[in-house]
Protein backbone atom coordinates (compact mmCIF):
# COMPACT_ATOMS: atom_id res chain seq x y z
CA UNK A 1 0.00 0.00 0.00
CA UNK A 2 1.38 3.40 -0.75
CA UNK A 3 2.80 5.60 1.91
CA UNK A 4 0.84 8.53 3.09
CA UNK A 5 1.20 12.16 2.02
CA UNK A 6 3.04 14.92 4.27
CA UNK A 7 0.80 17.65 4.42
CA UNK A 8 1.54 21.61 5.46
CA UNK A 9 -1.57 23.81 6.12
CA UNK A 10 -2.39 26.71 7.88
CA UNK A 11 -5.37 26.23 10.23
CA UNK A 12 -6.61 28.64 12.68
CA UNK A 13 -3.38 31.21 12.33
CA UNK A 14 -1.10 28.40 13.39
CA UNK A 15 0.59 26.01 11.12
CA UNK A 16 -0.54 22.29 10.86
CA UNK A 17 1.24 19.27 9.45
CA UNK A 18 -0.51 16.37 9.20
CA UNK A 19 0.00 12.65 7.55
CA UNK A 20 -3.26 11.38 5.73
CA UNK A 21 -4.01 9.19 2.71
CA UNK A 22 -5.11 10.77 -0.97
CA UNK A 23 -8.30 9.50 -0.22
CA UNK A 24 -8.80 11.15 3.15
CA UNK A 25 -11.03 13.92 2.67
CA UNK A 26 -10.25 17.46 4.28
CA UNK A 27 -12.86 16.80 6.55
CA UNK A 28 -11.59 13.31 7.78
CA UNK A 29 -7.98 14.90 8.33
CA UNK A 30 -9.00 17.72 10.17
CA UNK A 31 -12.04 15.32 12.41
CA UNK A 32 -9.54 12.21 13.12
CA UNK A 33 -5.98 13.06 12.23
CA UNK A 34 -5.55 16.56 13.92
CA UNK A 35 -8.35 16.13 16.05
CA UNK A 36 -10.69 19.26 15.34
CA UNK A 37 -13.89 17.68 15.70
CA UNK A 38 -16.14 21.57 15.39
CA UNK A 39 -16.15 20.62 11.80
CA UNK A 40 -19.16 17.92 11.20
CA UNK A 41 -20.26 15.26 8.85
CA UNK A 42 -23.48 15.56 7.87
CA UNK A 43 -24.24 14.12 4.55
CA UNK A 44 -20.02 13.81 2.79
CA UNK A 45 -21.58 14.57 -0.48
CA UNK A 46 -21.72 18.42 -0.52
CA UNK A 47 -25.41 18.49 0.05
CA UNK A 48 -25.95 19.49 3.48
CA UNK A 49 -22.87 22.04 4.08
CA UNK A 50 -22.06 21.06 7.89
CA UNK A 51 -18.69 20.58 6.74
CA UNK A 52 -18.20 23.91 6.04
CA UNK A 53 -14.97 25.58 6.43
CA UNK A 54 -12.73 28.40 4.58
CA UNK A 55 -9.73 27.39 2.72
CA UNK A 56 -7.79 30.69 1.49
CA UNK A 57 -10.71 32.71 2.16
CA UNK A 58 -13.42 31.09 0.36
CA UNK A 59 -16.39 28.42 2.21
CA UNK A 60 -15.83 24.84 0.56
CA UNK A 61 -17.43 21.32 2.04
CA UNK A 62 -14.44 19.71 3.60
CA UNK A 63 -15.82 16.66 2.62
CA UNK A 64 -15.60 17.44 -1.17
CA UNK A 65 -11.81 18.48 -0.73
CA UNK A 66 -9.44 15.71 -0.70
CA UNK A 67 -6.81 16.31 2.50
CA UNK A 68 -3.44 16.40 0.19
CA UNK A 69 -5.70 19.49 -1.87
CA UNK A 70 -4.96 21.43 1.48
CA UNK A 71 -0.81 21.68 1.00
CA UNK A 72 0.09 25.11 1.51
CA UNK A 73 -3.00 26.34 1.91
CA UNK A 74 -5.07 28.58 5.10
CA UNK A 75 -7.97 26.93 6.36
CA UNK A 76 -10.72 28.56 8.80
CA UNK A 77 -12.62 26.28 11.03
CA UNK A 78 -15.41 26.81 13.75
CA UNK A 79 -12.83 26.36 16.36
CA UNK A 80 -10.77 29.81 14.72
CA UNK A 81 -14.05 31.92 14.70
CA UNK A 82 -14.24 32.92 18.46
CA UNK A 83 -11.35 35.08 19.64
CA UNK A 84 -10.40 32.99 22.32
CA UNK A 85 -13.09 33.04 24.74
CA UNK A 86 -14.85 35.94 23.31
CA UNK A 87 -17.80 34.62 20.99
CA UNK A 88 -17.72 35.94 17.25
CA UNK A 89 -20.65 38.35 17.04
CA UNK A 90 -22.35 35.48 14.43
CA UNK A 91 -21.70 32.74 17.58
CA UNK A 92 -23.54 35.79 19.64
CA UNK A 93 -26.27 36.24 17.68
CA UNK A 94 -26.98 32.53 16.87
CA UNK A 95 -27.39 32.01 20.47
CA UNK A 96 -29.51 35.31 21.39
CA UNK A 97 -31.75 34.64 18.70
CA UNK A 98 -32.05 30.76 19.65
CA UNK A 99 -31.14 29.72 15.90
CA UNK A 100 -29.93 26.73 16.59
CA UNK A 101 -31.79 23.22 18.20
CA UNK A 102 -29.67 19.81 17.79
CA UNK A 103 -26.66 21.76 17.05
CA UNK A 104 -25.11 19.28 14.66
CA UNK A 105 -25.75 22.26 11.58
CA UNK A 106 -24.56 25.10 13.66
CA UNK A 107 -20.79 25.23 12.97
CA UNK A 108 -21.34 24.87 9.34
CA UNK A 109 -24.01 27.62 8.93
CA UNK A 110 -21.97 29.90 11.63
CA UNK A 111 -18.48 29.48 9.79
CA UNK A 112 -20.75 30.09 6.09
CA UNK A 113 -22.41 33.28 7.31
CA UNK A 114 -19.40 35.05 8.90
CA UNK A 115 -18.00 34.79 5.26
CA UNK A 116 -20.92 36.28 4.08
CA UNK A 117 -20.41 39.10 6.46
CA UNK A 118 -17.06 39.43 5.23
CA UNK A 119 -18.23 39.68 1.47
CA UNK A 120 -21.85 41.55 1.69
CA UNK A 121 -21.64 43.40 5.57
CA UNK A 122 -25.27 44.11 5.18
CA UNK A 123 -26.74 41.34 3.26
CA UNK A 124 -30.86 41.40 2.41
CA UNK A 125 -32.69 38.42 3.57
CA UNK A 126 -32.67 36.96 -0.12
CA UNK A 127 -28.94 37.19 0.01
CA UNK A 128 -28.79 35.62 3.25
CA UNK A 129 -31.09 32.97 2.13
CA UNK A 130 -28.88 31.65 -1.38
CA UNK A 131 -25.71 32.31 0.59
CA UNK A 132 -26.77 30.11 2.66
CA UNK A 133 -28.69 27.68 0.36
CA UNK A 134 -25.48 25.18 0.99
CA UNK A 135 -26.52 24.61 4.65
CA UNK A 136 -29.43 22.22 5.44
CA UNK A 137 -30.79 22.87 9.07
CA UNK A 138 -33.62 20.47 9.44
CA UNK A 139 -34.66 21.80 13.09
CA UNK A 140 -34.62 25.72 12.78
CA UNK A 141 -36.91 25.89 9.59
CA UNK A 142 -34.03 28.99 8.51
CA UNK A 143 -36.15 31.66 9.99
CA UNK A 144 -34.36 31.93 13.43
CA UNK A 145 -31.19 31.15 11.36
CA UNK A 146 -31.81 34.27 9.15
CA UNK A 147 -33.23 36.71 11.96
CA UNK A 148 -29.42 35.53 14.06
CA UNK A 149 -27.63 36.52 10.65
CA UNK A 150 -29.46 39.96 10.34
CA UNK A 151 -28.75 40.83 13.59
CA UNK A 152 -25.19 39.71 13.49
CA UNK A 153 -24.83 42.06 10.80
CA UNK A 154 -26.06 45.31 12.52
CA UNK A 155 -23.98 44.59 15.01
CA UNK A 156 -20.72 44.18 13.62
CA UNK B 1 -13.69 5.54 -0.22
CA UNK B 2 -11.09 2.58 -1.94
CA UNK B 3 -7.63 3.64 -2.13
CA UNK B 4 -6.21 6.00 -4.77
CA UNK B 5 -3.35 8.04 -5.61
CA UNK B 6 -2.63 11.25 -6.27
CA UNK B 7 -0.47 13.69 -8.42
CA UNK B 8 -0.67 17.62 -8.87
CA UNK B 9 0.66 18.22 -12.33
CA UNK B 10 1.92 21.74 -13.34
CA UNK B 11 1.91 21.76 -16.89
CA UNK B 12 -0.77 20.38 -19.51
CA UNK B 13 2.48 18.03 -20.51
CA UNK B 14 2.68 16.79 -17.00
CA UNK B 15 -1.30 16.26 -16.92
CA UNK B 16 -1.18 14.56 -20.47
CA UNK B 17 1.48 11.97 -19.26
CA UNK B 18 0.45 10.97 -16.28
CA UNK B 19 -3.43 10.25 -17.69
CA UNK B 20 -2.08 8.43 -20.67
CA UNK B 21 0.33 6.71 -18.73
CA UNK B 22 -2.02 5.58 -16.41
CA UNK B 23 -4.95 4.75 -19.07
CA UNK B 24 -8.09 3.95 -17.94
CA UNK B 25 -7.21 3.60 -14.57
CA UNK B 26 -6.79 7.70 -14.14
CA UNK B 27 -9.36 10.40 -13.46
CA UNK B 28 -8.56 14.21 -14.34
CA UNK B 29 -9.92 16.26 -11.70
CA UNK B 30 -10.58 20.12 -10.83
CA UNK B 31 -12.85 21.46 -8.27
CA UNK B 32 -13.48 17.65 -7.58
CA UNK B 33 -17.69 18.22 -6.54
CA UNK B 34 -18.51 15.40 -9.33
CA UNK B 35 -15.47 13.09 -9.03
CA UNK B 36 -15.03 13.37 -5.22
CA UNK B 37 -18.83 11.94 -4.89
CA UNK B 38 -18.55 9.67 -7.80
CA UNK B 39 -15.63 8.27 -6.10
CA UNK B 40 -17.06 7.73 -2.58
CA UNK B 41 -20.20 6.57 -4.21
CA UNK B 42 -18.60 3.65 -5.77
CA UNK B 43 -19.34 4.96 -9.33
CA UNK B 44 -15.70 4.90 -10.86
CA UNK B 45 -14.22 1.68 -9.44
CA UNK B 46 -11.17 1.20 -12.04
CA UNK B 47 -9.87 4.58 -10.87
CA UNK B 48 -6.82 3.97 -8.95
CA UNK B 49 -4.75 8.00 -9.60
CA UNK B 50 -6.66 11.27 -9.45
CA UNK B 51 -4.49 13.71 -11.56
CA UNK B 52 -5.54 17.02 -9.88
CA UNK B 53 -5.40 19.66 -12.99
CA UNK B 54 -6.28 22.65 -11.11
CA UNK B 55 -2.89 23.52 -10.57
CA UNK B 56 -1.46 23.82 -14.06
CA UNK B 57 -1.53 27.58 -15.23
CA UNK B 58 -3.60 27.60 -18.64
CA UNK B 59 -6.55 26.08 -17.03
CA UNK B 60 -6.80 28.92 -14.90
CA UNK B 61 -7.11 31.19 -17.48
CA UNK B 62 -9.16 33.91 -17.65
CA UNK B 63 -8.19 36.19 -20.68
CA UNK B 64 -10.45 39.13 -22.47
CA UNK B 65 -9.75 40.17 -26.12
CA UNK B 66 -11.59 42.25 -27.62
CA UNK B 67 -11.48 41.04 -31.01
CA UNK B 68 -10.64 37.37 -29.92
CA UNK B 69 -13.26 36.54 -27.22
CA UNK B 70 -12.79 34.84 -24.12
CA UNK B 71 -10.39 31.94 -23.35
CA UNK B 72 -11.86 30.42 -19.73
CA UNK B 73 -9.54 27.69 -18.55
CA UNK B 74 -11.12 24.39 -17.74
CA UNK B 75 -10.50 24.93 -14.32
CA UNK B 76 -11.44 28.15 -12.86
CA UNK B 77 -14.12 28.21 -10.30
CA UNK B 78 -17.43 29.96 -10.60
CA UNK B 79 -17.23 32.35 -7.77
CA UNK B 80 -14.45 33.42 -10.32
CA UNK B 81 -16.53 33.80 -12.84
CA UNK B 82 -19.72 35.94 -10.90
CA UNK B 83 -16.75 38.15 -9.48
CA UNK B 84 -15.36 38.96 -12.91
CA UNK B 85 -17.02 42.43 -14.34
CA UNK B 86 -15.56 41.88 -17.76
CA UNK B 87 -17.20 38.82 -18.43
CA UNK B 88 -20.16 40.36 -16.60
CA UNK B 89 -20.46 43.32 -19.13
CA UNK B 90 -19.77 40.92 -21.65
CA UNK B 91 -21.33 37.14 -21.28
CA UNK B 92 -24.10 37.71 -18.69
CA UNK B 93 -25.27 34.26 -19.56
CA UNK B 94 -22.09 32.46 -18.53
CA UNK B 95 -22.81 34.74 -14.99
CA UNK B 96 -26.61 33.34 -14.59
CA UNK B 97 -24.92 29.64 -15.01
CA UNK B 98 -21.84 30.05 -12.63
CA UNK B 99 -24.44 31.80 -10.05
CA UNK B 100 -26.51 29.12 -9.90
CA UNK B 101 -24.65 25.63 -10.24
CA UNK B 102 -24.75 24.31 -6.76
CA UNK B 103 -24.38 26.55 -3.56
CA UNK B 104 -21.52 28.90 -2.30
CA UNK B 105 -19.49 26.20 -1.01
CA UNK B 106 -19.70 24.37 -4.70
CA UNK B 107 -19.30 27.61 -6.15
CA UNK B 108 -15.52 27.84 -4.68
CA UNK B 109 -14.79 24.95 -6.15
CA UNK B 110 -16.67 23.83 -9.38
CA UNK B 111 -15.61 24.86 -12.49
CA UNK B 112 -17.67 25.28 -16.11
CA UNK B 113 -14.94 22.91 -17.35
CA UNK B 114 -15.40 20.37 -14.84
CA UNK B 115 -19.34 20.47 -15.56
CA UNK B 116 -19.00 20.27 -18.75
CA UNK B 117 -16.48 17.14 -18.94
CA UNK B 118 -19.02 15.54 -15.87
CA UNK B 119 -21.20 15.22 -19.13
CA UNK B 120 -24.62 15.08 -17.00
CA UNK B 121 -28.06 15.66 -19.23
CA UNK B 122 -28.55 18.46 -16.37
CA UNK B 123 -25.30 20.33 -16.32
CA UNK B 124 -26.76 23.70 -15.97
CA UNK B 125 -23.55 25.46 -17.58
CA UNK B 126 -23.46 23.49 -20.81
CA UNK B 127 -26.62 24.89 -22.99
CA UNK B 128 -25.77 28.73 -22.44
CA UNK B 129 -22.20 27.59 -23.32
CA UNK B 130 -23.26 25.99 -26.58
CA UNK B 131 -25.94 29.33 -27.49
CA UNK B 132 -22.08 31.25 -26.86
CA UNK B 133 -20.73 29.29 -29.51
CA UNK B 134 -18.09 28.34 -27.29
CA UNK B 135 -15.12 25.85 -28.23
CA UNK B 136 -13.44 23.10 -25.85
CA UNK B 137 -9.91 23.26 -26.34
CA UNK B 138 -8.44 20.08 -25.67
CA UNK B 139 -4.44 18.43 -25.30
CA UNK B 140 -3.85 14.90 -25.32
CA UNK B 141 -0.82 12.67 -26.31
CA UNK B 142 -1.20 13.57 -30.10
CA UNK B 143 -1.12 17.34 -29.49
CA UNK B 144 -3.87 19.70 -29.48
CA UNK B 145 -7.27 20.13 -30.61
CA UNK B 146 -10.54 21.66 -30.93
CA UNK B 147 -14.13 20.59 -31.07
CA UNK B 148 -17.41 22.98 -30.44
CA UNK B 149 -19.20 22.45 -27.53
CA UNK B 150 -22.60 21.11 -29.19
CA UNK B 151 -20.25 18.10 -30.13
CA UNK B 152 -18.62 17.73 -27.10
CA UNK B 153 -21.02 15.53 -24.59
CA UNK B 154 -21.81 12.27 -26.64
CA UNK B 155 -23.94 10.04 -24.20
CA UNK B 156 -25.06 9.85 -20.42
CA UNK B 157 -21.69 10.90 -18.65
CA UNK B 158 -19.88 10.60 -21.64
CA UNK B 159 -17.75 13.00 -23.89
CA UNK B 160 -15.45 13.05 -26.86
CA UNK B 161 -12.31 12.98 -24.64
CA UNK B 162 -9.85 10.24 -25.14
CA UNK B 163 -7.50 8.44 -22.94
CA UNK B 164 -4.79 10.73 -21.73
CA UNK B 165 -6.87 13.78 -23.02
CA UNK B 166 -7.64 16.92 -20.73
CA UNK B 167 -10.08 19.60 -21.35
CA UNK B 168 -7.68 22.72 -21.00
CA UNK B 169 -9.94 25.75 -21.81
CA UNK B 170 -13.34 26.95 -23.15
CA UNK B 171 -13.03 29.62 -25.80
CA UNK B 172 -16.07 31.84 -26.94
CA UNK B 173 -15.72 34.70 -29.32
CA UNK B 174 -15.96 38.07 -28.53
CA UNK B 175 -19.97 39.43 -28.83
CA UNK B 176 -21.26 41.03 -31.56
CA UNK B 177 -23.21 44.41 -30.85
CA UNK B 178 -26.29 43.82 -29.82
CA UNK B 179 -26.27 40.33 -28.66
CA UNK B 180 -27.09 39.14 -25.52
CA UNK B 181 -27.82 35.51 -23.87
CA UNK B 182 -29.10 33.78 -20.87
CA UNK B 183 -29.60 30.41 -18.89
CA UNK B 184 -32.98 29.68 -17.25
CA UNK B 185 -33.68 26.13 -15.56
CA UNK B 186 -36.76 25.12 -13.71
CA UNK B 187 -36.40 23.22 -10.30
CA UNK B 188 -38.85 23.20 -7.79
CA UNK B 189 -37.29 24.86 -4.47
CA UNK B 190 -35.42 28.25 -5.52
CA UNK B 191 -31.70 27.02 -5.39
CA UNK B 192 -29.43 23.83 -4.85
CA UNK B 193 -31.30 21.26 -6.69
CA UNK B 194 -31.15 19.30 -10.25
CA UNK B 195 -32.77 21.36 -13.23
CA UNK B 196 -36.50 19.47 -14.37
CA UNK B 197 -35.54 21.20 -17.62
CA UNK B 198 -32.78 23.92 -18.55
CA UNK B 199 -32.44 25.96 -21.78
CA UNK B 200 -29.56 28.31 -22.73
CA UNK B 201 -30.09 30.99 -25.69
CA UNK B 202 -28.31 33.70 -27.15
CA UNK B 203 -29.33 36.25 -29.68
CA UNK B 204 -27.97 39.08 -31.97
CA UNK B 205 -30.53 41.77 -32.68
CA UNK B 206 -30.57 43.86 -35.96
CA UNK B 207 -32.89 46.89 -36.79
CA UNK B 208 -35.33 44.98 -33.98
CA UNK B 209 -35.36 41.85 -35.70
CA UNK B 210 -33.51 38.53 -35.03
CA UNK B 211 -30.39 38.57 -36.85
CA UNK B 212 -29.22 35.29 -35.67
CA UNK B 213 -30.30 32.74 -32.46
CA UNK B 214 -28.62 29.54 -30.56
CA UNK B 215 -31.42 27.74 -28.22
CA UNK B 216 -29.59 24.97 -26.43
CA UNK B 217 -31.91 22.18 -23.84
CA UNK B 218 -30.76 20.68 -20.81
CA UNK B 219 -32.43 17.67 -18.97
CA UNK B 220 -34.52 16.60 -21.94
CA UNK B 221 -32.11 14.15 -23.78
CA UNK B 222 -29.35 11.87 -22.93
CA UNK B 223 -26.83 14.69 -23.51
CA UNK B 224 -27.35 18.85 -23.79
CA UNK B 225 -29.69 19.58 -26.79
CA UNK B 226 -28.07 22.15 -29.21
CA UNK B 227 -31.78 22.58 -31.07
CA UNK B 228 -30.67 24.58 -34.79
CA UNK B 229 -33.76 24.52 -36.30
CA UNK B 230 -34.58 27.71 -33.52
CA UNK B 231 -32.23 30.04 -34.89
CA UNK B 232 -33.04 28.71 -38.54
CA UNK B 233 -36.44 29.32 -38.23
CA UNK B 234 -36.36 32.68 -36.53
CA UNK B 235 -33.38 34.48 -38.05
CA UNK B 236 -34.92 37.60 -39.89
CA UNK B 237 -38.39 37.60 -37.77
CA UNK B 238 -39.29 40.53 -35.60
CA UNK B 239 -38.23 39.86 -32.04
CA UNK B 240 -41.65 39.79 -30.72
CA UNK B 241 -44.22 37.16 -28.81
CA UNK B 242 -44.68 35.27 -32.12
CA UNK B 243 -41.44 34.71 -32.85
CA UNK B 244 -40.92 33.28 -29.11
CA UNK B 245 -43.69 30.68 -29.65
CA UNK B 246 -42.22 29.46 -33.01
CA UNK B 247 -39.23 29.18 -31.05
CA UNK B 248 -40.91 27.40 -28.11
CA UNK B 249 -42.78 25.26 -29.99
CA UNK B 250 -39.72 23.67 -31.75
CA UNK B 251 -38.27 23.27 -28.52
CA UNK B 252 -41.18 21.74 -27.54
CA UNK B 253 -40.91 19.35 -30.64
CA UNK B 254 -37.04 18.51 -30.06
CA UNK B 255 -37.04 17.67 -26.59
CA UNK B 256 -36.54 13.61 -25.81
CA UNK B 257 -37.38 13.96 -22.27
CA UNK B 258 -38.16 10.97 -20.12
CA UNK B 259 -40.30 10.51 -17.18
CA UNK B 260 -38.38 10.30 -13.75
CA UNK B 261 -39.07 11.52 -10.06
CA UNK B 262 -38.18 15.13 -11.04
CA UNK B 263 -40.91 15.41 -14.06
CA UNK B 264 -42.94 13.95 -17.08
CA UNK B 265 -42.32 13.87 -20.44
CA UNK B 266 -45.05 16.16 -21.15
CA UNK B 267 -44.53 18.05 -17.97
CA UNK B 268 -40.81 18.37 -19.23
CA UNK B 269 -41.87 19.45 -23.07
CA UNK B 270 -44.14 22.02 -21.74
CA UNK B 271 -41.16 23.28 -19.72
CA UNK B 272 -39.00 23.70 -22.69
CA UNK B 273 -41.54 25.61 -24.43
CA UNK B 274 -42.23 28.22 -21.57
CA UNK B 275 -38.77 28.06 -20.62
CA UNK B 276 -37.23 29.08 -24.15
CA UNK B 277 -39.63 31.68 -24.88
CA UNK B 278 -38.62 33.38 -21.36
CA UNK B 279 -34.98 32.80 -22.04
CA UNK B 280 -34.88 34.31 -25.46
CA UNK B 281 -36.64 37.06 -23.90
CA UNK B 282 -34.21 37.90 -21.77
CA UNK B 283 -31.79 37.29 -23.64
CA UNK B 284 -33.25 40.16 -26.30
CA UNK B 285 -33.86 42.64 -23.24
CA UNK B 286 -30.01 42.02 -22.57
CA UNK B 287 -29.00 42.47 -26.77
CA UNK B 288 -31.01 45.96 -26.15
CA UNK B 289 -29.32 47.20 -23.21
CA UNK B 290 -25.69 46.06 -24.61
Amino acid sequence: MPAKTYVQTIINGEHVDFLCEPRQSLLECLRDVIGLTGTKEGCNDGNCGACTVSMDGRIVTSCLVLGVEAEGKEITTIEGIANGSELHQVQQSFLENAALQCGICTPGFIVSSVALLEQIPHPSEHQIRFWLANNLCRCTGYDKIVRAVQDAATKM
Amino acid sequence: MHWIDYASPHSVREAVDLLNEAGAGARPMAGGTDVLVQLRANALPGVELVVDIKNVPELNEITMDPELGLTLGAAVPCYKIYGNQAIERAYPGLIDAASLIGGTQIQGRASLGGNLCNAAPSGDSIPVMIALSGVARIAGPNGEREVPLEDFCTGVRQTVLQQGEILVALHFPAPQANAGANYMRFIPRNEMDIAVAGVGSSVVLENGNIKSARVSLASVAPTPLYVKEIGDAIAGKPANEETLQIAGQIAKDAAKPITDMRGTIEYRRHLCDVLTRRSLQIAIDRAKES
